[in-house]
Order: C-alpha cells, then structure tokens, then sequence
C-alpha cells in the first residue's frame, strides 16, 4: 500500500508491505511516520464530521464522538441521510447511539 | 454609555480580544454582524481546531461555543449582533453602525480593535474567463450554503485552488453525495496541509491535478463544463493541451484577503505582503489604540494561533484605553531571503522575550531560520521542512536585540 504521511507537513511517500517479520513501512523519516503507516495499513479511521436534518428544516452539524474505521463512513452517512432530529438540539446531544455498530456515538455540534 | 474597548468582528479573533479586554478591567463592546458570536468557525463543521489551544480535537462549532459561552457569561462585554459597523474614525475613536435594535448609532471609544475576518478571493478576482453562469461559487461561500442553509450547490463539481477550504470541501460535497471530479492547482505544490489532501481527496480518490487551471467557463444558464489546461512555469496555460471537463459547479479555493475596506484611507498604514495593517508587538496599527487581529491581519492557517493574538490585542487595547500601554523606542522587525513576512512589524525594546511569528515563501527542506541583529546571530532553529502554509514562530530575547532584527533562511 502507498500513502502519504500526515504527521507532519513533510509528508512523506510511504510503502507499507505485509513481510513474514511483521508489516514494514519505507519512506519515512521519523518513527511517527512508521506508527502512522502501520495504523493505516491494518485500521484506517478518522472521525466522520457531516448534517442532520432537522424537523423544522434545518440543518444541524454532527460528528462521531471517536474514530471509526474508515470502511464505515459510508454506512454512516446512508444512516445519517434518513433521518431528522427533533429541535432544540444542543451541542454534545447524543443523536444516535453506536452509529453502525463502529462503537462511535453520533452527537451534535452545534446548537438549534 | 461609553465603551474603553470596541471590537469590530465577533469570529475567534474578536471574542479572545473582548474576553482579555475585559479581564483588564475594561468595559467591552462586540460588534458582529451575524446572528450568532463565532464568525467563520461556525459553518467549519470538520474537526481539526483547538489541538494546540485546548489540547483537543474540536469541529469549528465547538471551538467557537467555547469562547462565545464565556464571552456571553462575562459581565462588561456588550454583544450588538445583526451589527453592521459602518464607519469607523480611528483618530478621534468613533464607530457608527446600524443594527435593529439600536438603529443608526454613533459611539465614542476608548480604543477600537479591528478583528473582521478575511473575505475569499472571486472569480473575478482572478480574472476568470468565458461565461458567467449559476455555479461558480467561493468554497466557502459554498460550505456556508451546506452547512448553515442546507442547499446543496451542485452535483458534479470541479475545484480550483488547493487551499485548505478547498479540499475540505471536496469530502463534504462527496459526503453530501456529489461527484467531485478534480481539484486543480496552479501551483506545482499545494497551500493545503498534508492531513487534509490524504483525508479529503486520496481516501475518496479526487484526484489533484498540480500546474493546472481552468481556462474558460462554459455554460449559459448553468456551468455546464470548464475548459482546463497545465500551466508552463510561469504559470500561463499551455492551450495546445486544452480539454474540456463537464460539471454542473465550480468551487474556487484561490486564496484569501483582510476584509480591510471599513479602515482604507483612514491613516492606517498596511503591509503589501500581508494585505493587513503594519503593527507593533502589541498588534496596535500605526494609529495610536486602534488594534488588529486575526485574519484582518494577516491569514492564518490555524485558530488557535487567531485566539492567541487575538488576546494580545484585546489586553493591550484595554491598557490603552485606561491610559496604561508600555511603549518606548520601537525595533523594526525585517524578513528577507525566503522569509515572505514576520509580524509584528515592530517590537519594543526591554527585557522580556517576544514571539515573531513568520511565513515562508515556498516549500524548503533542510532549512535554518536565522535571526540577525547588530551583525550578530541572535536566534537559529533548523527545520526539516518549512511549508507557506503552515506559519512558524521564533522566541526573540530582547535584550539582545539592537536597532532592527532581520529574519531570514538559510537553505
């Protein structure tokens, strides 16, 4: 797999293959570089940050309350499309519970 | 009721400043022209704020709740929202603004703080060419639509311009269901940060076309494709290799400026390299108790460094107003090969250190950022890498310091 490190503006080309010792990362330049490599090669995730409808309209900004893994943010945002939250709505609201089962929580980050 | 310290711009920069005026002792007025405190972080639904300032990773909103929960607690901050300000006379401390509650007013001040923002460069800003059809929108312009209003701009979209706002936007149109087809770049290297191009474009394969612009817009009603070329290296579109590209939207990302206009020829002396005024260490503008702040300034890449400076200004607004602003014999601060500009523009002799803040012109690796004053080096940090979009700071002794101090890179 090749990516590019985000740890620091350098931004790195990595190479991250599966050899029989473990996986390895080539082409960075500092240990940072290597944990990210490793992370992104065995569990992608980042938070997903998207909209939520609301009943009078609107809409309200929303994000999971951890990392997920990458491979379900689609599945989040399909789950997020159907469905309009009732106003007012605070910021840390929970808006759903263990969103597709990633072990994230859906909460509101804003105020309507 | 007379004000000591009037904040012109409710965004991260103007609430830090209120909220340091008024920890001075001074009585505060927010003028804001939104509904709400928050500025621009409130449409920033991404997170990535605050890992510097609070040490957490915040979406926009929230970063901006934390400041405006306490600038609404704090008793002596009046908030004027739906607050045009309309006028401004910087040497005689008045602001005249109209806002439904108190119509057309004009007040006296104590010291005024300038924190409006920045405002994005348009298509005709960069002299776009060929029609001009619905579609073409700034990103943020566009990312307000989205995000506070709910519309959806388009459904197939092209980028032009990698900034930052750029490529956050290009994950949120593909979220909301788009097909963000490209994001181009003029220059042969992006203004973006590395997180951002990996998490907004490669995890949802845009691809990012560099040395490339849009040559004309085509489309009556609506966009309805662009025309796009590489650019040679000196960045004139090469038309043999032309090619048309069919979308129904445009976001431009192509850079951003001190919303200014309020205080142009008004005796306010500004920086050509940074569009925003000439300042001291107490980011007080030549004007004596007129105060700048945040992106008026000059653009930041990151607000925690904005609610940083915007505290220094407030603190020193409200010292002047109350008649207690330390000055003394200033020290030009210059920034010379590679170093595009360092801020404040003037420092004051003492004793103390005082942070310079600096930007560099294009990406350098393996450089040293010296500091020279007298002759002498009084500051050296080696760099792996130094980007022009990330700003820098280096921590100035001052006692060390004689006559002027000079930034500048040695590559």
């Amino acid at each position: 797999m090749n990516t590019i490190c985000i740890m620091c503006p350098m931004g790195c080309p990595l190479t991250i293959t599966e050899t029989e010792s473990g996986i390895k990362v080539e082409g960075n330049t500092c240990k940072r570089g290597e944990i990210y490599g490793k992370q992104e090669y065995t569990c992608p995730q980042r938070v997903v940050t998207s909209l939520v409808a609301t009943d009078d309209g609107r809409v309200v900004s929303v994000k999971t309350s951890g990392l997920v893994d990458k491979d379900k943010i689609f599945d989040i945002l399909k789950v997020l499309k159907g469905i309009t939250v009732k106003t007012p709505v605070a910021t840390g609201d929970c808006i759903i519970a263990n969103v597709c089962d990633s072990g994230a929580d859906i909460v509101a980050t804003s105020s309507l | 009721m007379r004000y000591d310290v009037a904040i012109i711009g409710g965004g991260p920069a103007g609430m830090a400043a209120a909220l340091s005026a008024r920890e001075k002792g001074a009585t505060v007025a927010i003028f804001e022209r939104d509904v709400r405190l928050g500025g621009i972080l409130n449409q920033c639904i991404h997170n990535g704020f605050g890992l510097h300032y609070f040490k957490e990773e915040l979406t926009g909103p929230e970063y901006a709740k934390r400041f405006r929960d306490k600038v609404e607690a704090t008793e002596g901050i009046d908030i004027f929202l739906e607050a045009m300000v309309l006028d401004i006379n910087p040497q005689e401390k008045t602001i005249t603004f109209v806002n439904p509650e108190k119509g057309f007013t004009t007040l006296s001040v104590g010291a005024i703080v300038l924190a409006m923002g920045c405002r994005e460069r348009t298509a005709g800003a960069i002299n776009m060419t060929g029609s001009r059809p619905a579609g073409i929108y700034t990103a943020g312009m566009a990312q307000r639509l989205s995000n506070i209003n709910g519309y959806m701009v388009g459904k197939k979209i092209v980028i032009l311009g990698s900034g930052d706002i750029g490529l956050i936007m290009a994950r949120r149109m593909t979220f909301e269901g788009a097909e963000v087809k490209m994001v181009l770049e003029l220059m042969p290297y992006s203004a973006g940060l590395k997180r951002n191009i990996v998490q907004c474009l490669d995890d949802y394969g845009i691809p990012l076309k560099f040395s490339y612009t849009v040559t004309r817009v085509i489309g009556k009603n609506r966009v309805e494709g662009l025309y796009i070329a590489p650019v040679d290296e000196n960045r004139r579109p090469i038309l043999e290799k032309e090619e048309f590209v069919e979308c129904d939207t445009l976001l431009l990302s192509v850079g951003l400026i001190p919303e200014n206009d309020l205080v142009n020829d008004k005796g306010i002396q500004f920086s050509p390299i940074t569009s925003g005024a000439i300042v001291d260490e107490h980011r007080q503008t030549c004007v004596e108790g007129v105060f700048a702040c945040g992106n008026v300034l000059h653009v930041h890449d990151l607000v925690d460094n904005v609610s940083e400076e915007g505290t220094i200004a407030g603190a020193s607004a409200a010292d002047y107003a109350m008649g207690k602003l330390s000055m003394g014999n200033k020290i030009p601060v210059l920034a010379k090969d590679g170093v595009r500009y360092a801020l404040p523009h003037y420092i004051y002799e003492g004793e103390d250190k005082v942070r310079v803040y600096f930007r560099v012109g294009q990406v350098y690796k393996n450089a040293t950022l010296i500091a020279t004053s007298g002759g002498e080096k009084v500051f050296s940090k080696k760099y792996m890498i130094l980007a022009p979009g990330e700003m820098g700071f280096v921590l100035l002794d001052k006692s060390k310091l004689k006559e002027s101090v000079t930034l500048s890179l040695e590559v």
